[in-house]
């Protein structure tokens, strides 16, 4: 039935970050920072980061969008902090694979980003969830340019 | 004619119409489908699918070469449907009807032939807020290679076009006027006789870009006046890849071809190639042969169920869709131009349009959601989209009514 369907994608846990987004604001001690867009619905995603060595010590954002993608950057944020980059990159790969429903994604280790599974039968809204991933890691790498979700290709 | 017959003869037979569209017959997500996409392409109806299998299956030949009877079937066919379009637009000429992929090509074609060959540094293209970007970018690339300037008349909040401001903008340097004839992200009829008019009187020809109007309106480009008109199969109900661009004869033969190729050539020596007629000329290549015998019959479909009667059914929706969806507190109409074809595109308070077309998709409501490749659209009203139900002839009340239903339980979930 598709009201399961919608109420999988729109879990309480996903409303209520994108009605209250957590780190919504812009750090006076940000070291990193990058901007991203996705050109087929306008969202915009500003992260901001700031580094302690290798170790994100504080994250957030501020940004426009819909409410996968205002939650999906509400969620990162609070998860990423404390984590070093290899800790950062490596569950942004477990958070994608359970976005695309791709690999064998364990829920257990994905804490409450797990809620992103709800996107499995709606591929044309993962750029959505990621929008905030890809330019968090552009921040990571210091990439002084806009980024954008396109060119990256959408798995089934 | 008593009253009866009136009546009989101005009103369209819905569902025997929507018998004829295999495709509005399924269920998407368990829910039967609502169809409200048809500004980015419509349906098609058996016409038009056994026109384009009847040719791939019988006809399938190469054009205006073959000396065997199925080059002779199918150049038959394809010089058919362009007298076709020649009648759906009234044209006084078929060698003014150019085929082209779709009105993305058609622009692209007079800017890069007649305004590339006639317009210098300086010179200007006047067009207005309300365009799609296949009549905004065109015109930027030219800029680019030329030095040409774009200038752009203003909308109002209404998502009219500010005539007087056309009027002022209408300068010594302004080398071609290119407007929309209805806008495709709010729906906006243009006041494209006064804009004739107007650059007609200071000596400038007019493009119209009449991709959302030929569904919906009675085109007659004779009594617009205009020099060029450009629309898109797919949008009138006809195949993809295959569109029109008309342009008057004289104009026409002062321009340069656009490609070069097969097809569009008389004679070729290393030396010197001799260019075919129109409306060869522009047709490089072999052309889309089964699209336009498919956009042949789908204006002929319509021809049949008469476009005054769509035009007059299509108001009465729009009526109705303005009315029912005003009724939705938290919901405002972006675009409510007087005239206006039935596009209903709109926003919801603190909900994003693509978690709206997400919801009302999984209920079977088939909108567009985002910019609809008109940004500046959405700059000159502060939004980044809007959600965008566009309805053609084959819609009904009922359909409207399960949008408005869609869009109440979008606001229950987001509430």
């Amino acid at each position: 039935m598709t009201d399961i369907d919608i109420q999988e994608l729109y879990q309480e846990l996903i409303l209520d970050h994108s009605r209250r987004p957590r780190n919504f604001r812009r750090p006076d001690g940000a070291t990193h920072k990058a901007e991203g867009y996705n050109p087929l619905c306008g969202d915009t995603v500003t992260v901001y980061l700031q580094m302690n060595n290798d170790v994100v010590s504080d994250a957030a954002f501020q940004g426009d969008g819909c409410a996968i993608s205002k939650a999906s950057a509400s969620l990162m944020t609070e998860s990423v902090k404390g984590k070093t980059r290899a800790e950062v990159e490596s569950l942004f790969s477990r958070f994608r694979d359970a976005a695309t429903g791709s690999g064998s994604a364990d829920p257990v280790r994905l804490g409450k980003l797990a809620v992103f599974s709800g996107l499995r039968g709606f591929p044309t809204r993962v750029k959505c969830a990621t929008l905030a991933w890809h330019t968090l890691r552009a921040a990571l790498e210091q990439k002084a340019s806009l980024v954008s979700t396109e060119g990256e290709e959408t798995l089934q | 004619m008593n009253t009866l017959e009136t009546l009989k003869s101005t009103e369209l037979d819905v569902s025997a119409i929507r018998r004829d569209f295999p495709g509005l017959h399924q269920s998407v997500h368990g829910n039967p489908l609502v169809y409200l996409d048809n500004a980015a392409t419509t349906q098609k109806p058996n016409a038009v699918i056994e026109a384009l299998d009847r040719f791939y299956r019988t006809d399938c030949s190469n054009v205006h070469r073959g000396v065997h009877e199925l080059s002779e079937r199918a150049t038959k066919a394809f010089e058919d449907a362009r007298v076709v379009v020649k009648r759906f637009i009234n044209a006084s000429r078929e060698r003014e009807i150019v085929f082209v992929r779709g009105t993305t090509e058609a622009i692209n074609l007079v800017a890069s032939s007649y305004a590339r060959s006639r317009m210098k540094a300086g010179d200007e293209i006047l067009i207005s807020a309300l365009e799609h970007h296949s009549n905004i970018v065109p015109w930027q690339l030219l800029s680019e290679q030329i030095g040409t300037r774009l200038v752009v008349a203003p909308i109002n909040d209404s998502g009219e076009l500010v005539l007087e401001e056309f009027e002022r903008l209408l300068g010594p340097k302004t080398g071609l006027v290119a407007v929309a004839h209805v806008s495709n992200a709010l729906g906006s009829v243009m006041p494209v006789r006064d804009i004739v008019r107007l650059a007609h009187s200071r000596g400038v020809p007019v493009l119209i870009d009449g991709a959302q109007a030929a569904p919906h309106l009675a085109v007659d480009v004779r009594e617009l006046d205009c020099d060029f008109y450009a629309f898109s199969g797919h949008k009138v109900f006809g195949p993809t890849g295959i569109g029109v661009l008309w342009g008057r004869a004289d104009l026409l033969e002062g321009m340069p071809p656009y490609q070069g190729g097969g097809d569009m050539i008389r004679s070729v020596t290393f030396e010197k190639t001799t260019y075919n007629d129109l409306p060869f000329k522009f047709e490089a290549g072999t052309p889309h042969i089964a699209g336009a015998i498919g956009l042949g019959a789908a204006l002929d479909y319509v021809s049949q169920l008469g476009i005054d009667r769509v035009t007059t059914y299509e108001r009465e929706l729009l009526a109705y869709g303005t009315e029912v969806l005003r009724a939705i507190p938290g919901l405002r109409l972006i675009g409510t131009a007087r005239e206006k074809s039935a596009v209903l595109s709109f926003v919801l308070d603190g909900i994003h349009p693509h978690d709206a077309g997400t919801v009302l998709d999984r209920l079977g409501i088939a909108v567009r959601t985002g910019h609809h490749c008109a940004q500046p659209v959405m700059a000159r009203f502060d939004i980044p989209a809007t959600t965008r139900a566009s309805l053609a002839f084959y819609n009904t009340k009922e359909e409207i009514d399960a949008l408005a239903s869609g869009i109440r339980r979008v606001q229950e979930l987001f509430r």
